[in-house]
Formats: structure tokens, C-alpha cells, sequence
């Protein structure tokens, strides 16, 4: 459905993308992850006919995105990053514009039905310049759809919205999934795990993984690792380790805490627990460690370069988010 | 009939957004103003059954009426970033620019339709030669459609309305005043300059003459502004 190759977009003499290749098929939801000015947003742009590449293809739903751009139009539904909405319209007017726009047979119906989707129902009658955030979010998200295209192209999807609506939307992502392929790119990487099957990591414009969540977050794991909180913990980390059959090493996080590690796939948990009963270390808390996306995300963009002193705060803003998703 | 139905969609959409926005009343307000206070003036004073000195006028008042019609129309868009929807939707550049001159050339029309109160309280009054008004208002129409296509054409030049309405204003002066350069740049250029200066090509149609070089004059002039500004859309796609 969306085919790009050696696609290299250059500002002036700074490159935003370098010779990105990717393939996507019909029904996929994709997710571009990739910190901030990592060019995703310029992929995006170029995939929508919004700007040619300066060099290399993308071809979608087997147009040339130059070539055929209006052929390419008519098949993709688009979210930009801000969502640029005329002020100065209700959100029943715009969205009656853009079905126009997008020669939308049966405009009526359609526009209640995407209204229904997205749930602005009831802001049909609002002046968007008067909409929260989220709303405009919403309504940029509603647009996308309103004539039904077969690729969808959306730019932080969530951003804005509260968890609640998040997870509508992320629903509405994953209903989508049957009959049309959807792109879309984010920060929030739980948003990754839950909606996408297909993860494509760009750094500094340029392609650095591309697996399922599960296959990627397995391939950089290493080592299985337990938490253990201990009431009378020993002195010496290595009597954990000898206690415990299988263990690899045992490192002290201090006030009781360890983390204990076992060669991959092998789950000692029960022979931990056993072993701290037996020693009467006082069994607290034991729980698996797993190797975030977030730390993924991090190893694989800092690898890339040394340089890149913002990932610290991109990996800050990103558990914050993930933090307000798991609290509710 | 796609590209029509295109054309109408952006037409619609502009006209309801004049409809909406204080600048278009205040404009339109001025507009009636002005044309009235001349009326009245212009009647009084001459006593004469004839307003060949008002539609001249206009000439003038639209060099301060059109750039505020025209300002907002592509440089809000680009500067709000909504031009990035308009132009990934499935609608030709040139199809967004024709639309949206339409759509100002409509409003402009709607001042102008009030503007015929003026010959119909002189037909009451005298007995006015139908001929010259009716000549003045394919003028007016024809110089009121080229003001707004460079006012478009400076609009899709800038991402400040202000900015746009001065460089149109600016560049509707410089037609007015150049005709009068012969002593300066001699016969050739001169000529040239007093070809270009659009004030020589408007008042033959306040006077009843309608020469079909100076209807042409105009319709170049719109089409070439609306041409450079369809270029120019697609060339902010290269930047
Ligand atoms: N119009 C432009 N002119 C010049 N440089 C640009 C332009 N647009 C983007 N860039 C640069 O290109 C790079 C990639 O930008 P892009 O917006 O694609 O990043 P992104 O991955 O979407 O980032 P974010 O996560 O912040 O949205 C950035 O360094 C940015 O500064
Ligand atoms: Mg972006």
C-alpha cells in the first residue's frame, strides 16, 4: 500500500531524511517512533503530497506522491501535526467543506457518522476557534476520515487528548485496521505496543529498526532480571545469587532492593522465592523487570549518536504520558 | 465539471468566511460610505444628471477597498498552516486560487449592486444617459476583478495579511502613477510604462466607450495575476 524508497528530503543543506526505505501493506497499522526532529513529520509530509522529496519514491496505493499527487490525494486521509482548522467555522460547516472537498457522496449521513466516531456530536454547532485542544484534535482527526480513505496518515493522533478519549481513539485506530492502513507517528510508546503491529524506529532521518513491538522488545532484552525487595536482606548480594539456583548475578539497588538476572527465558521466580523463605530474608516484593520500550527506544537513538543530548528529555515526557495512561 | 464543483466549494467557503469577519463590514461600511458622501457632493455641486465623475472616483477608492478583501485569503492560510489540508486534499492549486478570487470578486459585486441605488435616485430625479452607466459598471467590474487578482497574487506572497495588503496597495499605485513617465524614460519605454498604467485603460468606460483593448487590458492583467499566484502556491510545495 505505501512503498518508499531511498526517499532523502534536504531543508537547504540539512538533510531532515537520509535514503528511508519502507514498505507497508494494506491492513497495517504502522507506527513511526523517532524523537523530536527526527523527520517524521517530513516522511509523513512527503507520503501526503503536501512536499516532494528531494530525491527517492514513496508510492501510495500504487501512485507516484509527485507524480500522481491528486490520484495520491483522493486515497489518504490526513492529520497533520498542529491541526490547522479555520477558526472563524463551526465544526458542522468545516466538516461539510472538507466532505465537499473530497467529493463525499451521502455528506449528511457521513459527517454524523464520523462525528459519532470521534465524539463530537455534540460541538457540531461550536466556532472551532472556540473548541479545547482536544477537541480540535478530535474534529482534525473526524476530517481524516470523512471519505473514508483507504490510507490514513496521522501525526500524533493523541496528542492533547485526555486518557479517556485516548484510548477511544486508539480503539478507533484498531477498528480501522481491517480495511485501511494507517500510519501514524508518536512519542507515547505504549501507544506503540497497544495499537501498532509494526514499529519503524527513525533517527535523525534515517531508519535504525523496523519489527513488531513483541520481536523488538525481545531482540534487545539480553537478560531476564527480577526485582526483589527483601525485609532482612543479607549483607553480601552474592549470597542471593548462591542461594539461588540459576542466577547470574545479583546487583544491590540499596534499602533492602536487588535485582537478580537469569540467562533469557529462564524464570527462576519460583526458586527465588523459595530460596528467601528458606534464608528467612523476608519476602516483601518479587516482580520480572522487562525492558521497556522506552529503554529500546532509548539504546537504539543513542547508539546512533553520541550527540543527541534531548533524549534524556524526550524519555522523560514519555513515561510522564505512559504514567497518566496506567492510572487509570 | 470536477474542477467547477472544486472552484465553487473554495468559493462557498470564502464567501461564508466574508460573511463572518469584521473586516469585510468595515470595509463594505467604508465603501458605501464613501461612494455616498461622493454622491451627494457630486450631485449637489453640478447639478447634472450624470455621474462620470463618480465612477471615476471609484478608481481611486478601490485602490484602498480591494487589498483588505484580498489580504486574508492565502496568507492566513499559510501562516495558520491550514494551507497544509487545502493542498493534500485531492483539489488543484489552480482550482484554490481561482475559488477564492471568485468568492472576492462576489462580495465586491454585492458593493457594487448597492452602488445602483445612485443612478436609479438620478433617474428620478433627470434624465441620465443609460449607456455611459451601464459602460461604467463593466469598468468598474473589470478594474474591481484586477485589484483583487493582485491582491490575491500578494496574498499568496506573504504569511502577513498587513504585509499582503501594503505590497498589493504599493503595486496598484505604481499602475496608477506610471503612465506619466514619457519625459523621464523617453517614447519607447515611456510608451510602454503609459501602456501598463491602468488608469488611461478605466476612464474611456466611465465616459460610455468600451474599447475591447481596454477590456482586455484587464482581463490580462487578472489573468496574469492569477496565474503568478497558482505558481506561486505550487512553488511553497519546493521550499
Ligand atoms: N520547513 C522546514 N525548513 C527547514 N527545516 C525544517 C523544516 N521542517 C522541518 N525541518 C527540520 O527537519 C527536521 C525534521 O523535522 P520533522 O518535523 O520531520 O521532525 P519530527 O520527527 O516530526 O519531530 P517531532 O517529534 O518534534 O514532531 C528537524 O530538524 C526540523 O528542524
Ligand atoms: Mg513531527
Amino acid at each position: 500500500m505505501i512503498e518508499v524508497e531511498h526517499l532523502t528530503k534536504d531543508y537547504g543543506s540539512f538533510q531532515a531524511v537520509r535514503d528511508l526505505s519502507f514498505k507497508i501493506n494494506k491492513g497495517e497499522i504502522v507506527g513511526f517512533l523517532g524523537p523530536n526532529g527526527a523527520g517524521k513529520t517530513t516522511t509523513m509530509r512527503i507520503l501526503t503530497g503536501y512536499m516532494p522529496p528531494t530525491s527517492g519514491t514513496a508510492r501510495v496505493a500504487g501512485y507516484d506522491v509527485f507524480l500522481e499527487s491528486l490520484k495520491v490525494r483522493e486515497h489518504i486521509g490526513y492529520l497533520p501535526e498542529t491541526v490547522p482548522l479555520y477558526t472563524d467555522m463551526t465544526v458542522g460547516a468545516y466538516l461539510d467543506f472538507m466532505a465537499k472537498l473530497h467529493h463525499v457522496p451521502n455528506r449528511r449521513e457521513r459527517i454524523y457518522d464520523v462525528m459519532e466516531r470521534t465524539n463530537i456530536e455534540e460541538r457540531v454547532d461550536f466556532l472551532i476557534g472556540k473548541l479545547s485542544k482536544g477537541y480540535r484534535q478530535r474534529v482534525g482527526l473526524a476530517q481524516a476520515l470523512l471519505h473514508d480513505p483507504e490510507v490514513l496518515i496521522l501525526d500524533e493522533p493523541t496528542i492533547g487528548l485526555d486518557p479517556r478519549q485516548i484510548i477511544d481513539v486508539r480503539e478507533l485506530i484498531k477498528s480501522l485496521a481491517q480495511d485501511h492502513t494507517v500510519v501514524l507517528s508518536t512519542h507515547i510508546l505504549t501507544e506503540v505496543s497497544q495499537t501498532c503491529q509494526r514499529v519503524l524506529i527513525i533517527n535523525q532521518g534515517k531508519l535504525v529498526a523496523e519489527d513488531t513491538p513483541e520481536r523488538l522488545t525481545a531482540r534487545l532484552k539480553g537478560n531476564e532480571r527480577v526485582f526483589l525487595h527483601l525485609a532482612n536482606p543479607p549483607q553480601n548480594p552474592e549470597d542471593l545469587t548462591a542461594a539461588v539456583p540459576g542466577a547470574l548475578a545479583t546487583e544491590s539497588r540499596g534499602d533492602g532492593r536487588f535485582e537478580i538476572e537469569c540467562a533469557l527465558g529462564d524464570d527462576r521466580r519460583p526458586e527465588i522465592a523459595e530460596a528467601v523463605v528458606r534464608k528467612g530474608w523476608g519476602l516483601l516484593e518479587l516482580r520480572p523487570i522487562s525492558m521497556s520500550l522506552e529503554e529500546i527506544f532509548l539504546q537504539l537513538t543513542t547508539d546512533q549518536s553520541e550527540a543527541y543530548e534531548e533524549d534524556g528529555e524526550m524519555a522523560e515526557t514519555a513515561e510522564e504520558e505512559d504514567a497518566v495512561i496506567r492510572n487509570i | 465539471m470536477k474542477s467547477l464543483r472544486n472552484i465553487w466549494t473554495i468559493t462557498e467557503k470564502e464567501l461564508y468566511a466574508y460573511f463572518v469577519s469584521p473586516i469585510a463590514y468595515v470595509v463594505g461600511a467604508l465603501f458605501m460610505v464613501i461612494m455616498g458622501v461622493l454622491f451627494t457632493q457630486i450631485v449637489s455641486n453640478t447639478r447634472q444628471a450624470s455621474l462620470d465623475i463618480l465612477y471615476q472616483n471609484l478608481f481611486v477608492i478601490m485602490l484602498f477597498i480591494a487589498p483588505p478583501l484580498t489580504m486574508r485569503l492565502l496568507a492566513e492560510e499559510q501562516r495558520s498552516g491550514s494551507i497544509e489540508l487545502l493542498l493534500t486534499a485531492p483539489i488543484r492549486d489552480g482550482e484554490v486560487v481561482l475559488g477564492k478570487f471568485l468568492a472576492a470578486l462576489i462580495f465586491y459585486m454585492l458593493l457594487l449592486a448597492v452602488t445602483l441605488f445612485f443612478p436609479l435616485i438620478i433617474g428620478r430625479l433627470g434624465n441620465p444617459d443609460p449607456g455611459p452607466i451601464a459602460s461604467s459598471y463593466l469598468g468598474a467590474l473589470l478594474l474591481g476583478g484586477a485589484y483583487l487578482a493582485v491582491g490575491i497574487l500578494t496574498s499568496s506572497l506573504s504569511q502577513n495579511q498587513i504585509v499582503a495588503a501594503v505590497l498589493s496597495l504599493t503595486i496598484l499605485l505604481i499602475l496608477w502613477i506610471i503612465g506619466g513617465m514619457q519625459s523621464v524614460f523617453g517614447n519607447t519605454l515611456g510608451g510602454l510604462f503609459q501602456y501598463i498604467a491602468s488608469v488611461n485603460h478605466y476612464v474611456d468606460f466611465t465616459r460610455g466607450i468600451i474599447d475591447t483593448r481596454n477590456v482586455v487590458y484587464f482581463l490580462s492583467i487578472i489573468a496574469i495575476a492569477l496565474f503568478l499566484a497558482t505558481r506561486v502556491l505550487e512553488s511553497r510545495r519546493y521550499r
